[in-house]
């Protein structure tokens, strides 16, 4: 063995202890305003040393596992000889329906919890879809998307709170709303470059979280607004109690006893409807002419150019439609929650939007999808480790990019059929 | 058609493009031919819309062109390829045919999600359009291939399909032989030659394949350092002393 | 004269939260000018220095160390350490196995770097805040006591001072030695300076290692000058620093400087005459205007686009 590979070894052995043993072996604990150090246990302790060892063994034999790791099957390219075209589409549709379908009737069967949580999923793969046509078709950058969701979902609580209008009103308003937000931020910093549009985003993103935080007499500042009302269906509540004037109660109706789960699964109903909408709509975009200019000005906005395609125009359309969804799903969170604060529209929020989109595969939809199911539910399932759900999410998101920057569900060309139709 | 008067681009401390005059009639193959770095790109890319010329004017069929944005310019009629290809690489062939249809989006994008038949009708002649111009460069069998995993000679004569479907009056090539082998060429040749005859466009080349360029050309004009050293035909090019001696100073 | 006093006073404050900020923004704008990525976890490391420098000056006084400069300087080495390794470590894990690829991936890797590293200190340190000893007391007084008093402290001097120190250092480093030369080509252009035998990867690795001690140094500072820390204080401050970087023009190391100077200033005017919780709003509002009408940021090289 190399004497250099040693030293190399040696020294990022060395590293792995700077940067853990002070931070994890040390503690510190604050008693009153004095600020005391302890050390941490014995096993924390072992783990750095275990740590280094094995950042040492690794680099040692680094060629030899990498090797072996290259030859997984799971990281090749997909060699899979592909299927007739028409044929692969007819059962990709036959599954998307059946899947549907089952979500239909599946909060019949399950606990009040899974339906909750599922009418969550959804939200996330409405956004998902949203930021997918923004960032996975059109390739521009945008950090800041959880403001137009916030703005969906502000649009709601204040109209309910203070005009009493409805959900089913409040939907397309919050939605459009969220639009014109997009347009109007879009126009100005759409011609910058890449990186600084990420940033302009994230800036955005904070500037209208702050406003929340600190407009306290219209939107409640840091206590956020509550109360917001659930949809409707055709004037009838799924409350207890009537609230709304000419409204009648969802039980009282079909003379079935109440039950809260009602409430629920109609509000996981909507959500489902809302996010198949959001789905076919983005699918049709996508194979619109405005769909393919988005992609043509992400892969060359130079030939795109050349070729009369207006900048501005194609990416102030990726931008606003993208909005409009995420709006969209705003309305849907708020009716959900019933309450609503700047909390719930950090940056990390669109931290997780963009890794769903990243996850999935940019630009794939049944991607985007798979990977807000599992982004969603995988933290619930580890509940006992939920300290370090949001660990292992940083940590997923660098591996993923590392080993397998194209998602799960790369995107896949459509199929157009030429010959046939002379 | 097209008009390049006095033409002048300074980047900088730097002339890049000076006093450049030229001119291109209907159904007229010009050729601007110059040792490397004498300004031909730049005065493609002025042109084009894609630099804002400092000097001179430029009309397209009467119309000052100068400084106009540059899809719009696209859109009067006259498109270019590049000198280093410049395709949706990731898209599909067809795909990248399609997008070049797509100048008007903004007016049918409610018809497009609802699919009125006006919108369908206007999808498929774009569709017949791209067949069309596949089977014309004998790309037709690769429709469904990924743009950027065609060869090189495949690439360039989709970026001249890709042009066409726009159906232009006047196409701009930059190098299109370049990296092209002796029988690629010749196809290329007669492509260029075909566009004029069959399609009544005129075509405005850059090209260093001097057998091409006097074998196609009905004018050329020879550039060098950014200012214009000679123009006149093939025949008038070949015997210029100024060209000869800039030809072969460079060599 | 009151106002003169009070106008003063909030461009000192503006000032030493400025060259705070042009501290971590060196650090994104030598790594963008070298690989054109936003080093997402950039705020992160400045964190972990605070930490590191919180935990050394609280060893030392455990062991009964108390003179000052001894315990400044001690402090001063151990962030620098943690953090540079930091930096290096980060590079190497989550950024050189991405680099080259489309530029989205870099980036969304830095941002998972970036959540990790927030997290690991968060499981280690919990997520309160701790109080940060304010060792350099006292100050300059200016003005009557009756009306307005201007106060310029010994912690703000020592700022500006640091920071002085250390922006010479690294422009001297930059300009005169082997490495910085060689930081320069490599910025200039990647692959020709591979081509002339510069070790590009090892001239990457230095350059998150200056950008990580700076951020170290900054750390150390604002911890001092704030008074508290916790895990999620990386992260604002990192994006301040950036849309310093950027304001000044990206990839430029006095635009750095200038834009955390001017930020900073923007800053502390927003909180001493309208309200200080706009005052991220102003930064961010200044940013977008800037980029408006001088998308290359104040002293950014404009670019011809390669066509």
């Amino acid at each position: 063995m190399a004497a250099h590979k040693i030293k190399h070894a040696l020294f990022c052995a060395l590293i792995t202890l700077i940067i853990s043993y002070p931070i994890l072996g040390l503690n510190l604990e604050a008693q009153g305003i004095n600020v005391t150090l302890s050390g941490a246990d014995a096993g924390t302790l072992m783990l750095v040393f275990l740590a280094a060892v094995l950042v040492f063994l690794f680099q040692l034999f680094r060629d030899h596992i990498m090797g072996k790791v290259r030859a997984l099957p799971f990281l090749q390219p997909s060699q899979r000889e592909a299927m007739a075209e028409n044929k692969r589409a007819r059962i990709e549709s036959w599954v998307i329906t059946g899947i549907v379908v089952l979500a239909l009737f599946w909060p019949f069967f399950v606990s009040r919890g899974a339906v909750d949580l599922a009418t969550l999923v959804l939200i996330y793969i409405m956004l998902g879809l949203g930021l997918n046509v923004v960032v996975g078709l059109a390739g521009l950058l945008d950090l800041g998307y959880v403001a137009f969701y916030a703005v969906g979902a502000y649009t709601f609580a204040l109209l309910s709170q203070y005009v009493g209008i409805s959900f089913w009103m409040s939907l397309p308003i919050g939605a459009c709303l969220a639009a014109l937000f997009g347009l109007v931020l879009g126009f100005p910093v759409l011609r910058l470059r890449g990186d600084y549009l990420a940033i302009v985003t994230l800036g955005f993103g904070e500037i209208i979280r702050i406003l929340l935080n600190n407009w306290t007499s219209l939107t409640g500042g840091p206590n956020g607004i509550g109360g917001i009302p659930e949809p409707t269906l055709f004037g009838m509540e799924f409350g207890r109690r009537v609230k709304g004037e000419g409204n009648t109660s969802f039980h009282e109706t079909f003379g079935i006893a109440y039950s809260s789960e009602h409430k629920v699964i109609f509000l996981y109903l909507i959500a489902l409807l809302l996010a198949v909408f959001t789905a076919l709509v983005i699918r049709r975009l996508m194979r619109m002419p405005v769909g393919r200019a988005w992609e043509a000005l992400r892969e060359d906005e130079i030939a795109a150019r050349s070729l009369g395609l207006s900048r501005t125009a194609v990416k102030l359309s990726a931008f606003t439609i993208g909005a409009f969804f995420a709006g969209f799903a705003g309305t849907v969170f708020a009716s959900k929650q019933g309450f609503i604060s700047p909390e719930s529209f950090v940056f990390l929020e669109s931290a997780i939007v963009l890794a769903i989109v990243v996850l999935g595969g940019m630009g794939s939809q049944i991607g985007v999808i798979l990977a807000a199911t599992a982004v969603t539910i995988l933290p619930e399932l580890a509940r006992e480790f939920s300290e370090y759900r949001m660990l292992v999410f940083g940590a997923a998101m660098v591996l993923m990019m590392i080993w397998r920057p194209q998602g799960l569900m790369p995107m896949r060309r459509m199929h157009i059929e030429l010959k046939g139709q002379e | 058609m097209l008009e390049v008067k006095n033409l002048s681009m300074r980047f900088g401390g730097l002339l890049a493009v000076d006093q450049v005059t030229l001119d291109v009639k209907e159904r007229e193959i010009v050729s601007i031919i110059g040792p490397n770095g004498a300004g031909k790109t730049t005065v493609f890319n002025c042109i084009s819309g894609f630099y804002r010329p400092t000097g001179g004017k430029i009309l397209f069929r009467g119309q000052e062109i100068q400084g106009k944005p540059d899809y719009k310019i696209s859109r009067l009629g006259m498109v270019r390829t590049f000198q280093h290809v410049r395709l949706f690489n990731s898209m599909t062939v067809v795909e990248n045919l399609l997008v070049a249809q797509h100048r008007h989006l903004n007016t049918n994008l409610l018809a497009g999600l609802v699919r009125t038949p006006d919108y369908r009708a206007r999808e498929k002649k774009s569709l017949e359009r791209a067949r069309y111009w596949l089977e014309r460069v004998g790309l037709i069998d690769l429709a469904n291939r990924e743009a950027g995993n065609l060869a090189y000679g495949q690439q360039r004569r989709l970026e001249i399909a890709r042009c066409m479907v726009t159906e232009p009056t006047l196409l701009m090539l930059d190098e299109p032989a370049a990296g092209l082998n002796p029988a690629e060429t010749r196809d290329l040749d007669q492509l260029i030659v075909s566009l004029k005859e069959d399609y009544n466009v005129s075509v405005l080349l850059i090209e260093h394949d001097m057998s091409l360029v006097m074998g196609i050309s009905d004018r050329i004009n020879v550039i060098n350092q950014g200012r214009p050293l000679a123009s006149g035909t093939p025949e008038e090019i070949r015997q210029n002393d100024d060209v000869i001696k800039a030809y072969l100073g460079e060599a | 004269m009151q106002d003169l006093l009070y106008f003063s006073q909030q461009l000192i404050n503006g000032l030493t939260i400025g060259s705070t900020y042009a501290l971590i923004a060196i650090g994104y704008t030598m790594v963008y000018g070298i690989i054109g990525m936003i080093n997402f976890a950039h705020g992160e490391i400045y964190m972990i220095g605070a930490y590191t420098a919180l935990i050394a000056i609280t060893g030392l006084a455990t062991l009964g160390i108390t003179w000052l400069p001894l315990v400044l300087i001690v402090a001063l080495i151990c962030a620098m350490i943690v953090a540079s390794s930091m930096g290096w470590a980060v590079e190497r894990v989550a950024y050189r196995p991405v680099r080259g690829k489309h530029r989205l991936i870099p980036l969304i890797s830095a941002i998972g770097m970036s959540i990790f590293l927030q997290n690991y200190v968060h499981l280690a340190q919990g997520s309160r805040n701790i109080g940060f000893p304010a060792l350099i007391q006292g100050g300059f007084l200016f003005g009557s006591p009756d009306t307005f008093q201007m106060s310029l402290s010994y912690m703000q001097i020592t700022i500006f001072i640091t920071t002085l120190i250390c922006m010479s250092a690294l422009t001297l480093f930059i300009s005169r030695s082997r490495i910085g030369r060689a930081c320069r080509a490599v910025s200039q252009d990647l692959g020709m300076a591979n081509l002339l035998g510069i070790d590009t990867n090892r001239i990457i690795s230095a350059t998150f290692v200056i950008g990580a001690a700076l951020a170290a140094v900054a750390g150390l500072l604002l911890g001092m000058y704030y008074g508290s820390i916790d895990p999620l204080f990386g992260f604002i401050a990192g994006l301040k620093a950036f849309t310093a970087a950027v304001l000044g023009g990206i990839g430029s190391i006095p635009g750095a400087m200038l834009g955390g100077l001017i930020l900073g200033v923007a800053e502390s005017l927003t909180s001493g005459y309208l309200s200080g919780e706009y005052k991220d709003v102003v930064s961010f509002s200044l940013l977008i205007l800037i980029l408006l009408f001088k998308p290359t940021g104040l002293l950014g090289k404009p670019e011809v686009e390669k066509i």
